[in-house]
């Protein structure tokens, strides 16, 4: 007889380690994992879908509900699209607004993500404590923007608020409270021996199969492959700014693509946007923080466009691109998203490889997964409710007579 | 009919996302945390809605979710209170007009409370948790008027 059969252990939709809905697939021996399965499509809302029947402005509100916690960097890169399309030039007092409202944000999800982490590893007290102080970033971001979540900053060629004299200092002090706190978060997580001995050498992605599955952002990162939008081709007031992709090298002296790397990516990362924050603010321009300040206008300029554009940014969890296409009508023809976690997902196969059943959550959380950014649906039959899987070739064959049709 | 008098004990409370956005979610995990702290209330997330006095629900149901939003509702125990979070939840919000989307809550549960915004206030959530309360009292036979001094006692 055969040792032991596989155990197919199913986790999700809804699950409590699991902030969103989302299905695995288990195949467990004993208390090994043989593979894993996605299937995602719990969280699907259509955005793109209800992007086309709205226009522009709108649609910048319901870029930011793609995702709450990434509700700066999908306006940022859908705004960059469409001033790409259209051609529409921004202030550079504006462009350093963006850059701070997108740090700040990189700030609290890093952060966030370091509790979440500690509370996947049992240890609460520092998911506490590192809520605790996240919530100094929620209060700055509530000041200069009005809201705690899902900002409303971002308009096409420019920003909405600006930041007033009055509130520089309020920005300062958050910024010397995590200088001081930094340290604190370092001996944390990078020098406590209980996080170190459950996140070393487990959910490991190599150099090579980060390269191959094209993953972005911290994940990618932390197995040593330098690749940030911000370094590779600067855009906004990064332009200004010489920034380098963070490895975990710099820290340990080595790269081992482990879950432990990641949150040391991730650690520093937050200091690298705390002084992104800060010589933004030394070195904020004064001008307009409007291309077009009348919406009505905007409008109708954004009506006469035509052309098709790209906007990149480098999200906290990676990189996220929007591709926008105008044609002389109120809203988009084409309106796509792309989003880190999209890229990402695929990493969690070989992440969890010959991993033991205990360490799915910090596995699962270590690449700071974002459903709501990432879902899509598979096709079903509303006569048959048959479920259908395309395959690559027939997907590619879809693709190919849509541009045909559009091109005609 | 009256209740057993098994309420007089902390509230504790079921979340369950059906397709949001994140951003209520995020709230609803900043209560726990020291900054708002509703541990201090005795509320606290539990991991099964067999457990549950209270579900949270965010989020504006899409198709793959509402059998799901549907089970979780029947494996709460009775007496039990829902609460709505966030406008999405509420009313689709933003999310109205889309084809994946078959919501909002109330067309398939029965809802208790609902907490506005977008994405709603940690100290709304907690006034809606405090709602729910009430009706969970009330459902245990106490009087209009005593719940109205119920609500004076604790508003003091
Ligand atoms: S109400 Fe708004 S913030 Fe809350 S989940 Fe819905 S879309 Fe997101």
């Amino acid at each position: 007889m055969s040792k032991s059969t596989a155990y197919k252990v199913p986790i999700g939709p809804i699950h409590p380690s699991l902030e969103e809905p989302m299905t695995f697939n288990f195949e467990i021996a004993g208390e090994r994992i043989q593979s894993v399965d996605l299937a995602p499509g719990d969280n699907h809302r259509g955005i793109e879908f209800m992007g086309r029947n709205r226009n522009i402005v709108q649609i910048i509100y319901l870029a930011e509900r793609i995702c709450g916690i990434c509700s700066a960097s999908h306006p940022f890169a859908f705004c960059r699209a469409v001033e790409n399309a259209a051609g529409i030039e921004v202030p550079p007092r504006a462009e350093y607004i963006r850059v701070i409202i997108a740090e700040l944000e990189r700030i609290h999800s890093h952060i966030l993500w370091a509790g979440v982490a500690a509370h996947e590893l049992g240890f609460d007290s520092v998911l506490y404590l590192s809520w605790k102080v996240r919530e100094e970033v929620m209060d700055l971001l509530e000041i200069i923007t009005g809201n705690r979540v899902n900002y409303g900053m971002f308009m096409i060629g420019g920003v909405r608020r600006d930041i007033t004299e009055q509130q520089i200092p309020r920005i300062r002090k958050t910024i010397e409270y995590y200088k001081d706190v930094y340290q604190k978060l370092e001996d944390v997580f990078l020098d406590d021996p209980s996080i170190a001995v459950r996140t070393k050498n487990v959910g490991v992605l190599t150099y090579e199969d980060a390269l191959r599955l094209a993953s972005v952002g911290p994940t990618t990162r932390a197995s040593g492959v330098k690749k940030d939008v911000r370094q590779d081709q600067p855009y906004s007031a990064y332009a200004d700014l010489d920034i380098k992709a963070i490895t975990p090298d710099i820290h340990t002296g080595e790269v081992n693509g482990d879950v432990y790397d990641r949150i040391i990516v991730r650690v520093l990362e937050v200091l690298q946007s705390v002084q992104i924050v800060e010589y933004c603010l030394n070195h904020l321009p004064e001008g307009e923080i409007l291309s077009e300040p009348k919406i009505a206008k905007l409008l109708a300029n954004l009506k006469k466009a035509k052309g098709e554009g790209v906007g990149r940014h480098e999200a906290p969890r990676g990189e996220v691109i929007h591709y926008v296409k105008l044609n002389e009508l109120e809203n988009p023809e084409v309106w796509k998203a792309r989003a880190p976690t999209y890229n990402n997902l695929m990493s969690w196969v070989p992440m969890l490889q010959n991993q033991e059943v205990a360490d799915i959550p910090i596995v699962i959380a270590s690449i700071d997964p974002c459903i709501g950014c990432m879902d899509r649906v598979t096709l079903t039959d509303s006569e048959t409710y048959k479920q259908q899987v395309l395959t690559r070739e027939e997907l590619r064959q879809l693709s190919i007579e849509k541009t045909r049709r559009m091109l005609k | 009919m009256k209740l057993d008098k098994y309420l007089d004990r902390s509230l504790w409370v079921f979340h369950l996302n059906t397709g949001s956005c994140n951003g209520c979610d995020i709230e609803i995990v900043a209560l726990l945390t020291p900054r708002y702290d509703v541990e201090r209330f005795g509320i606290k997330l539990v991991g099964s809605p067999k457990h549950a006095d209270v579900l949270l629900i965010t989020g504006p149901v899409n198709r793959k979710m509402l059998p799901r939003l549907k089970l979780i509702y029947e494996q709460t125990p009775d007496p039990k209170a829902v609460i709505v979070v966030g406008t999405c939840g509420t009313s689709g919000g933003v999310f109205y007009d889309s084809y994946n989307i078959v919501g909002p809550v109330d067309k398939h549960i029965p809802v208790d409370v609902y907490v506005p915004g977008c994405p709603a206030r940690p100290e709304g959530i907690i006034n809606g948790v405090l709602k729910a309360w009430l009706k969970l009292e009330r459902l245990r036979g106490l009087s209009g008027k005593e719940v109205e001094q119920k609500i004076e006692e604790v508003k003091a």
